[in-house]
């Protein structure tokens, strides 16, 4: 964990060092380029009009008032959370399960390791394209195995739910890995005399995931649910590709409806509004989910 | 064989058909695609590779997105390292609400900085440049690699430095020759992650840039709407973009376990 997470009892063995800013320096002025002058952009836009030609008006707060009371908002923002609540449910869960069953040793832990992340790092327009290409109705495996061999009737473009059960499979397809790796991690750190003591004990299965394993994971776990937590709350590219926010709006996120917004229309003023609520949102749940699950750390 | 190492074997099958039908696709004819469905590639074709690797348009989108992610790479984890040393070792003013805030980017949907990064980048003169697409990346690389260093540079005792500076050693040559080489896992599970984010963003990657040093998913996206119904062109196309991940992940393949649990990342 980070400098700023660190129980109390830790910072004593810092040295105060002002000079130490010298190190930070270079991060200082990177990131608050890429940061600082977009936001500053942002935040312009959003008390503005533009009508094009680099003409603006002042609007105030009318923006943030028209979003915060717009039904369009409102819908992408819940399809937003529904879609977040289940990627975690499910990807969370099924990780630990995989991690939990995965070799500890051997030629294999390496092999799985491999496959496993391979997912994670293939290019998300192309893992929206290779879904396509997967679900297709006749000419796809995915599409052809529902609707000629099993006799389902499956189309991602005219079924809404068609379209949610494709984006959520693809979703646990392409993440889960990561929540396995974190777990796993956290799983073979813990020394072979807790599993040799917990034996002589006659502990369940159910006890030395409880009060063994599930304790040395809760740190890697804090980090996995944070960090899908985050992605999965900004997903663009692979359900852009997959689906295009469709059929109709069933699955226009809050970052498809932004783009829409901000490049499509450009509407600018708008757009920028609910840049604005959009990280807040995203902020104010991820410290939510780090002060819940970091609590206890103190003690 | 126990029961239970059936549950990874049937996590990497799901995992790997998807990835199959890609590559079975990229072997296929067009006309073999859209003729109807066939578990294998009935007529073996290596066209589809052919393609890529003799257009110009194509095979550069693969030379640019591997040189911006590089770049990015590089960058964020050279500028990562003294920063998660200070925030490893010493105290200073704001030390802590500094690092939140760094977080806080990585957090950012990229879809709320597409156009300011557009309009920043074109008025300092770096649009459609390879730079400009790997300073960009930095918004959200180096959070994650100062983040992955200071678990790591915390997890090396004190004493090491102290020892060093009792010996004589100055503090640039003490960091390069004694604590690098006591974190290169933690460097390569950083840097892996860099270049994970880096290759596989395409929505800010596609923005700022045109044509010098448009990205193969650019590409991609172009050749799928406007070449009409090439699949096995498009797959063979993704199949390749696969290719630099594998290599990179075999390389870590001991740190990513290890490194996880040494770092607390």
């Amino acid at each position: 964990m980070g400098a700023g997470t660190h129980p109390a009892g830790d910072n004593t063995m810092k040295t105060q060092n002002q000079r130490a800013w010298f190190f930070v320096l270079p991060v200082l002025l990177l990131v608050a380029f890429n940061a600082l002058i977009p936001m500053m952009t942002v935040v312009n836009y959003s008390v503005q009009e533009t009508f094009g030609n680099n003409v603006f008006f002042w609007e105030g707060l009318r923006w943030f008032e028209q979003l915060l009371n717009s039904d369009r908002f409102h819908a992408a923002l819940g399809r937003q959370f529904l879609f977040t609540g289940i990627i975690l449910a499910i990807e969370i869960p099924l990780g630990i399960i995989i991690a939990l069953a995965m070799p500890r040793q051997g030629i294999w832990v390496p092999v799985c390791l491999v496959l496993m992340a391979l997912p994670m790092l293939i290019p998300w327009n192309v893992v929206g394209a290779m879904w396509n290409i997967f679900t297709l109705p006749d000419i796809g495996l995915l599409g052809y195995l529902m609707n000629h061999t099993l006799g389902i009737n499956y189309d991602m473009t005219q079924d809404p739910v068609a379209a949610w059960v494709t984006i959520v499979t693809m979703d646990v397809w392409h993440w889960t890995s990561l929540v396995v790796l974190l777990c796993y991690a956290g799983l073979v750190s813990i020394p072979d005399a807790y599993y040799q003591a917990a034996k002589i004990d006659g502990a369940s299965n159910w006890s030395v995931f409880r009060y063994i394993q599930l304790p040395k994971m809760k740190q890697v776990l804090t980090i996995a649910i944070l960090l899908r937590f985050m992605d999965s709350f900004n997903i663009y590219t692979e359900p852009f590709v997959l689906t295009g926010g469709g059929p109709g709006n069933s699955t226009t996120f809050l970052s498809i409806d932004l783009v829409k917004i901000a490049l499509g229309q450009f509407d600018l003023g708008p757009a920028a509004a609910m840049s604005l609520i959009y990280f807040a949102i995203t902020l104010l749940v991820s410290w939510l989910f780090y002060t819940l699950m970091t609590k206890d750390d103190g003690k | 064989m126990k029961k239970r190492s059936l549950i990874p074997i049937l996590y990497i099958l799901f995992l790997m058909l998807p990835i199959y039908w890609l590559i079975a696709m990229s072997f296929k004819t067009t006309n073999e695609i859209l003729g109807g469905f066939s578990l294998f590639p009935q007529t073996f074709t290596l066209d589809n590779y052919r393609t890529i690797f003799t257009t110009p348009d194509w095979y550069w989108g693969y030379i640019n997105s591997i040189l911006y992610v590089s770049i990015n790479t590089v960058i964020s984890v050279s500028v990562a390292l003294p920063a998660a040393y200070a925030f490893s070792r010493y105290r200073f003013l704001g030390d802590k609400q500094l690092f939140f805030w760094l977080l806080t980017n990585r957090m950012a949907p990229a879809a709320v900085f597409a156009l300011p990064f557009f309009q920043l980048y074109s008025s300092v003169g770096l649009f459609d440049t390879h730079i400009a697409v790997a300073l960009a990346h930095c918004l959200f690389n180096i959070p994650l690699a100062v983040w992955i260093l200071e678990g790591f540079m915390s997890g090396v005792p004190k004493e090491l430095d102290e020892t060093a500076y009792v010996d004589g050693y100055s503090f640039p040559r003490f960091f390069v020759t004694i604590f690098l080489p006591a974190i290169k896992a933690g460097v390569g599970v950083a840097a892996f992650f860099c270049f994970m984010f880096s290759w596989v963003e395409l929505l800010l990657a596609k923005t700022l840039t045109a044509v010098e040093a448009k990205p193969i998913a650019a590409t991609m996206t172009k050749t799928a709407s406007s070449a009409g119904y090439e699949l096995g062109l498009l797959a063979a196309a993704g199949t390749l973009t696969i290719i630099p991940g594998a290599i990179v992940i075999y390389f870590v393949r001991n740190y990513i376990a290890k490194g996880f649990a040494l770092g607390r990342v």
